[in-house]
């Protein structure tokens, strides 16, 4: 039975090395851009249950109106079409209220199942599919490293935990948060980016999801970042000194039992 | 509608039948909020656990066993503590940030109508006491804080494992107190099936206060046997880099980076590793790092605490001596 997919995307910074302005906020304004490199994991499993199961992928993405480039760059994988959340009123919201975005759109959607990746390299709280699940009121699962089983009633997947794995199985519709070892994701084909040229991208802003203003943005949100500073280098060590191999040995290992690490 | 909770409540993860200890380093976090504020720390373990008393003579006032939930399904566990916490109101709840908190937290904050901090390497409060998260963003670059305004409900905020010390036996008394866990709010929807645990049940790098690493300067995976053996020396878990990852050389749960796990631990020895800002932005708030590279200008080189300029094939196995020397 062909099952709607949705998996959720983001536009980060190809790179996690930021100034912050005299302003205070984090300036990310001319760096290259791409999809959140996570969520190509996620891609790529909604791929894999589309070919088991059949059906549609929906590249859902809530940002300004670049992330229609990663939502473009998803589709030439061979997602079916995309939807950009993108209102002026969603500046500023915590992870949380997004999620409540997120929320809105998967359910005019129609989205029966939920991939997110692991985190995002920018905030990386690795909480967007729980925050997700809860607005939907569906369950959910993160750490996923393969799906075991699925049906268009309920899946079967493996949750990496600290001390081994948990197999547990979800009743449809669920929001599944895989991390890099469920895959390997695919290349585009040529004849997927000309796709990617051409497929229907929706565009919904808060009017078109029925949200109320008062809760959403910066305003609307329950945690407000009140500081941000750059980390300092760390400060330059220590250079072991030794002829050999074992007089630095030696001299590390005092080194390490002054710190009361032997 | 302003939070009228009073008190923190910590949320001790237990794993089949066993309290996890970042319980206790939970405690010593709630602690440093609660006392600032004239309030007492409960602890909500999640299943009667074996060792969960012991939080109660180790700073909980009080402890809340939450019986009959089973093992881990995210929604029960979210759906037992929301209603707990209902009924308790406390001012501030706090999680331990794996994948436990991530699954969990979330969920309990959309119930109780919370907002959340997530991944804390410090608790502070601001001027009219309410709590500010300190957190790292774009892969520890960038230090942020993060207020909780709460709501109506009570402000939430996982913490970074092995960011603040366990806390101790004392001799102080808590109550404990066990009520069953309501998980109707769950609708059953998340079966547990099985567990399938480590084939070598090896320390994990999470909880690890030492951790020594392997990368590609190993060469081949006969080099994680080396890696293991300085591990097993210092008492140390092991943990990887991608590249030795992405080689087979050993599990993707010994991963340490950006696309792997986050730690935290007091000593972060890293052996042929060079020190990318992706595996950096997983390991470089250790409190000491050693560094083994023949490059001695590669970036974990210049990061390090200690670094020692050499071919770890020839540097391991003399470090390992002089341990087994320094020890007697
Ligand atoms: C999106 C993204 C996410 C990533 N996530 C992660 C992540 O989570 N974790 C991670 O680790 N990487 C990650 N990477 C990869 C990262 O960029 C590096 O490629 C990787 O960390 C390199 O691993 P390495 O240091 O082991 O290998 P190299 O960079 O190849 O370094 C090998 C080192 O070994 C030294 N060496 C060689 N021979 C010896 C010897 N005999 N004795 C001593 N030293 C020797 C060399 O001098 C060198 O410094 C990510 C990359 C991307 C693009």
């Amino acid at each position: 039975m062909p099952i709607k997919i949705a998996v959720c995307v983001k536009r980060t910074p190809a790179s996690t090395s930021v100034a912050i302005d005299a302003a205070g906020k984090v300036q990310t304004k001319g760096l290259p851009h791409g999809i959140n490199p996570f969520d190509e994991y996620a891609v790529e499993e909604a791929l894999r249950l589309k070919e088991k199961l059949g059906g549609t992928v929906t590249v859902v993405s809530a940002g300004e109106a670049e992330a229609e480039e990663v939502i473009r760059a998803a589709i030439a994988l061979g997602c079916d079409d995309g939807v950009l959340l993108s209102d002026p009123a969603f500046a500023g919201s915590d992870g949380s209220v997004t999620a409540s975005v997120l929320a809105a759109a998967l359910r005019k959607a129609e989205a029966k199942l939920v991939l997110f990746g692991k985190e995002t390299t920018d905030g990386a709280s690795g909480q967007m599919p729980a925050f997700t699940a809860a607005w939907l009121d569906w369950p959910s699962v993160i750490g996923v490293r393969k799906v075991a089983a699925a049906s268009e009633g309920e899946l079967t997947v493996e949750r990496l935990m600290e001390d081994g794995v948990d197999t547990l199985t979800l009743s449809l519709p669920a929001v599944v948060g895989v991390i890099k070892e469920i895959n390997e994701p695919r290349l585009p084909s040529l004849k997927g980016k000309m796709a990617a040229k051409k497929a229907p991208v929706t565009k919904w802003t808060a009017a078109d999801l029925g949200l109320d203003a008062a809760k959403l943005g910066a305003a609307g949100s329950p945690t407000e970042v009140v500081g941000l500073e750059p980390v300092p280098a760390r400060p330059a060590g220590l250079v072991i000194a030794g002829a050999t191999p074992e007089e630095k040995a030696k001299a590390l290992v005092e080194k390490l039992k002054e710190a009361k690490f032997i | 509608m302003a939070n009228t909770g009073s008190g923190v409540w910590v949320v001790a993860e237990t794993r089949r039948g066993k309290l996890l200890p970042t319980a206790f380093e939970l405690v010593t976090a709630a602690k440093s909020i609660a006392s600032q504020r004239g309030e007492t720390v409960t602890a909500v373990v999640l299943g009667a656990a074996e060792g969960a008393e012991g939080l109660a003579s180790a700073g909980a006032a009080k402890v809340l066993l939450l019986e009959g939930l089973g093992e881990f399904a995210d929604d029960a566990c979210a759906a037992a503590i929301a209603a707990a916490a209902k009924a308790g109101a406390p001012r501030t709840i706090l999680l331990s940030s794996g994948v436990f908190g991530r699954s969990v937290a979330p969920r309990l904050a959309v119930a109780l109508n919370s907002g959340l901090g997530s991944d804390a390497v410090a608790l502070e409060l601001d001027a009219e006491k309410r709590l500010v998260v300190k957190r790292a963003a774009y892969a520890g670059n960038v230090t942020q804080k993060v207020l909780v305004k709460s709501q109506s409900g009570p402000e939430l905020a996982t913490v970074r494992p092995m960011a603040y010390p366990r806390s101790a036996v004392n001799g102080s008394h808590g109550t404990v107190e066990k009520v069953q866990g309501d998980v109707s709010a769950a609708k059953g929807r998340t079966r547990y099936a099985s567990f399938a645990a480590d084939a070598s049940p090896e320390l994990d790098i999470g909880a690890a206060e030492k951790i020594v690493s392997g990368g590609r300067g190993l060469g081949d995976p006969k080099g994680f046997e080396l890696i293991r053996a300085l591990a097993q020396a210092m008492g140390a878990a092991v943990g990887a880099s991608r590249a030795a990852v992405d080689s087979g050389w050993i599990p993707y749960k010994h991963q340490v980076g950006i696309t792997g796990r986050s730690v935290r631990p007091r000593l972060y020895m890293a052996c042929g590793i060079s020190g990318q800002i992706q595996h950096m932005g997983g390991m470089k708030s250790s409190d000491v790092i050693v560094a083994i590279n023949t490059d001695a200008d590669c970036p974990m080189m210049k990061a390090a605490n200690y670094a020692v300029q050499g071919d770890l094939y020839k540097v391991i196995p003399a470090l390992i001596d002089a341990i087994k020397q320094a020890r007697g």
